[in-house]
């Protein structure tokens, strides 16, 4: 998985000595995931699949992750909103109903 | 520079935003992003890009960026691509500004007419989500007629959004003659992100306006993002061209345009609309195509 | 060799500007700040300076894009007055917060409505929580190492605060005066040049001027009041370096004229301060005991120093060029605030609004008037404005 990931390792400042100078901090830092937007999540059909990336480019997430063989989603930071199977040209994503998912 | 989805960068720039499902506005930001990379230096006024983006500790950009004030983006900008100048910072690095359409074209006119008098080197985005969307829907002078909105609400005495006109950032543009200016939509994610190339490449102050739905408030399921974006350019309600040396183009031409009611049916800000109303909005898009095609030297 | 010229208040800071080396300079034209803005672009077409001129179209895309260059880590300068430090009064506040050592001047002037071009204090105290340190000078000269000085101040780490340097409009930005311009090389024995961590990198990528809500932002406004109390000594430091690298000081935050035996003082900012110590002379060769206390660091405010001369004096004078209304004069609130307790008798004086000019005869009035304050006559109420038309 290319996706960053929600940095469990971020640590609140415990002083005076460890705030941030001014109005500043790092980037990239994400200490909570997006799954609670979700009601829905992709499914991929991967026998129907083409691999066009119209899923990838319109996803506004950016969470499908395309560097392996196959397509795959962040779960972390899917938000379910269907942009991906809606624009499926060969309509092989399926959004299928959160549960029995472990957070 | 041709587009191709599969040769394009795996890294996110952006990523985490707390923005709402299928929203428009960090599409759009994304897009930009997969084009001008790392080596970007980005500024957003208030807006729901930095309210999504960027309130501490998150951080959802990857870049060096910074919030600032809601009139001041195009000055804060300037100002860091004339210091990247000074200190001699690497030419290939991009100056980036995002901001709405309410930051742009009514409290951040001022400022952004004064960049591109002055020709700074910089790429100003503004995503138009058609409203003041963060701080809940009020409406902004890029708000399409009979609109509802907070501050255009429907009622007995108002059938939303009064006027007529949208103020046309491309054109405000055009009139200052900077280097390049171009309107774009996430629907059409290569015609935009071509354009986004085409700015990196030139030196001085390109605008780039993108229309960016919003679910939240436009009221429709945010899957249907893309073809809610889609329909409004099939239909000539947004129009993709560009300005570049000094010449105006239209990049897409729809043979014929569909009715309007399609569109506007789809959206819950336009359920106070009837058959009536379709018929003057559809009247009013034939009239401004009429002043579009002259504009642009197509009769 | 540094040299000698006879010029205006605002070329002598235009001279400081320059040889404090800014990376980037944005300038908008307003009176009485114009001639100096003016000067800055003369020393470019010169070829004295290679700063970056940002010819911006409004007072607050000045200051916004003074923020965007320092943010890439620039040394910049900005000049407005009145109407235009109002106008970007809202970019005053994102600088102070976000911590980025921008060095301003405000050629003091009064704020509309009635409008009015000339000088009086009106704008930069209206300006005073805006968490910029505020330094007022008494002449051309002062104006000139100031502005040097308030880069040190404003970029050393601890304090890392933007410092705005006050001179009176017309009084000082239009009149004439014999000016030492110290060499380049001598200031830059004094004045290093910019670095800083809180700026943009890209091997070290920030965000800068984030939101912050309620669960932090009341330490971020405590760690700015740290730093202004760091400023209270880096002023000191910063104008005694000045001193003996370059061969001139202002006693820091306060200075105190004649003062050591002084029955009555007068307790003034910026060019009032040169007229009253004319007057203070004169009083003291008829056998008076007048004094002088010149506040030159508004904010941080020189809290300590007031507290300890509690007792000292028999009556305290404040000079105040503006008003707040409701109330009384600004400097006045403060400097009684300090003297909480004490016994010695306060009269607040409200002159100069407007550009009135503040002359000789009205100030020995308001000495007169602390002596008899003193003696226990009635010295008139504790609010007085002088030098009006009618009674």
């Amino acid at each position: 998985m290319s996706k960053p990931k929600v940095n469990s390792s971020f640590k609140p400042p415990s002083g005076y000595n460890e705030m941030f100078f001014g109005a500043s901090n790092g980037v990239g830092i994400l200490p909570t995931v997006n799954s609670g937007f979700r009601t829905f999540h992709p499914e991929f059909d991967y026998e129907r699949c083409i691999k066009c990336m119209f899923c990838w480019i319109y996803c506004p997430e950016g969470c499908i992750d395309k560097t392996g063989k196959e397509l795959t989603i962040d779960m972390d930071y899917c938000k379910g909103c269907g942009i991906c199977a809606h624009e499926c040209p060969r309509k092989c994503i399926a959004m299928v109903k959160d549960g029995g998912l472990d957070e | 520079m041709a587009i191709n989805y599969k040769s394009l960068d795996d890294i996110e720039l952006l990523y985490g935003a707390k923005t709402c499902q299928g929203c428009g506005a960090i599409m759009a930001a994304r897009m930009t992003m997969k084009i001008l990379g790392e080596k970007t230096c980005l500024a957003t006024p208030a807006c729901c890009f930095a309210a999504t983006t960027t309130v501490y500790p998150q951080s959802a950009i990857f870049v060096n960026n910074a919030v600032t004030a809601f009139p001041g983006l195009a000055a804060t900008i300037s100002g860091m691509a004339v210091a990247k100048e000074a200190l001699g910072w690497d030419e290939d690095i991009t100056i980036l500004g995002i901001a709405g359409d309410g930051g742009t074209i009514d409290i951040g006119l001022q400022g952004l007419s004064g960049a591109a008098e002055r020709n700074d080197d910089i790429i100003y985005l503004c995503y138009d989500n058609e409203a003041y969307m963060n701080t809940g829907v009020q409406r902004s002078a890029s708000t399409p007629y009979k609109t509802r909105t907070t501050t255009t609400p429907v009622g007995m005495c108002s059938m939303g959004e009064k006027n007529e006109i949208r103020k046309s950032l491309f054109e405000i543009m055009v009139a200052h003659r900077i280097p390049y200016a171009a309107t774009a939509s996430t629907s059409y994610p290569k015609d935009f992100m071509e354009k986004v190339a085409k700015a990196k490449a030139i030196k001085g102050c390109k605008v780039l306006h993108i229309m960016a739905p919003c679910p939240t408030g436009w009221g429709y399921d945010p899957a249907l993002t893309v073809e809610i974006g889609k329909m409004a350019v099939e239909l000539g309600l947004w129009y993709l061209a560009e300005y570049e040396d000094g010449k105006l183009k239209l990049n897409f031409i729809p043979k014929e345009f569909k009715p309007v009611d399609g569109y506007l049916k789809a959206q819950k800000r336009y359920s106070h609309l009837s058959e009536k109303d379709y018929a003057e909005i559809t009247e009013i898009r034939d009239n401004e195509w009429v002043r579009l095609r002259k504009m642009f030297g197509l009769d | 060799m540094s040299e000698k010229a006879f010029i205006s208040a605002n070329e002598a800071a235009a001279h400081g500007v320059r040889l404090a080396k800014p990376h980037v300079v944005s300038a908008y034209p307003i009176t009485p700040q114009t001639t100096l803005v003016e000067k800055l672009a003369d020393f470019l077409a010169e070829g004295k300076a290679d700063y970056k001129y940002m010819m911006v179209e409004s007072e607050h895309s000045a200051m916004a894009s003074a923020l965007g260059a320092s943010m890439m880590g620039a040394r910049a300068f900005t000049a407005s007055s009145s109407q235009g430090l109002l106008y970007m009064c809202e970019m005053l506040s994102y600088v102070s917060g976000a911590r980025h050592p921008i060095v301003m001047v405000d050629a003091n002037r009064s704020t509309a409505t009635p409008w009015n071009i000339y000088g009086d204090h009106r704008d930069a105290l209206s300006m005073r929580d805006s968490g910029w340190i505020m330094l007022f000078v008494e002449n051309g000269q002062e104006a000139l190492d100031t502005v040097i000085q308030a880069y040190r101040i404003a970029e050393d780490p601890e304090v890392m605060t933007p410092v705005m340097v006050n001179l009176d409009g017309f009084t000082l930005t239009h009149t004439y005066d014999m000016v030492d311009i110290p060499n380049q090389s001598t200031v830059d024995e004094y004045l290093p040049g910019f670095t800083t961590t809180n700026k943009f990198d890209l091997k070290d990528p920030k965000t800068l001027c984030q939101t912050v809500g309620p669960d932090y932002h009341a330490e971020c406004r405590y760690l700015q009041q740290k730093a202004f109390e760091a400023a209270k000594q880096k002023i000191e430091e910063a104008d005694r370096e000045y001193g003996s690298i370059v061969g001139r000081h202002y006693n820091g935050m306060v200075e105190e004229y004649r003062c050591d035996d002084a029955d009555v003082v007068l307790v003034t900012m910026g060019s009032v301060t040169g007229t009253a110590r004319v007057v203070a002379d004169l009083l003291r060769q008829n056998g008076k005991k007048a004094g002088l206390i010149k506040i030159r660091s508004y904010r941080p405010f020189p809290k300590e120093y007031f507290a300890g001369i509690k007792d000292r004096f028999k009556a305290i004078g404040v000079v105040d060029r503006s008003i707040s209304f409701g109330f009384e004069g600004t400097v006045f609130s403060e400097v009684k605030s300090c003297l909480y307790g004490s016994n010695t008798k306060l009269a607040n004086y409200i002159v100069g609004l407007g550009g009135r000019d503040v002359t000789k005869t009205v100030i020995s009035e308001m000495y007169l008037k602390l002596f008899d304050l003193m003696q226990g006559k009635n010295g008139g109420e504790e609010i007085q404005f002088l030098g009006m038309r009618w009674e």
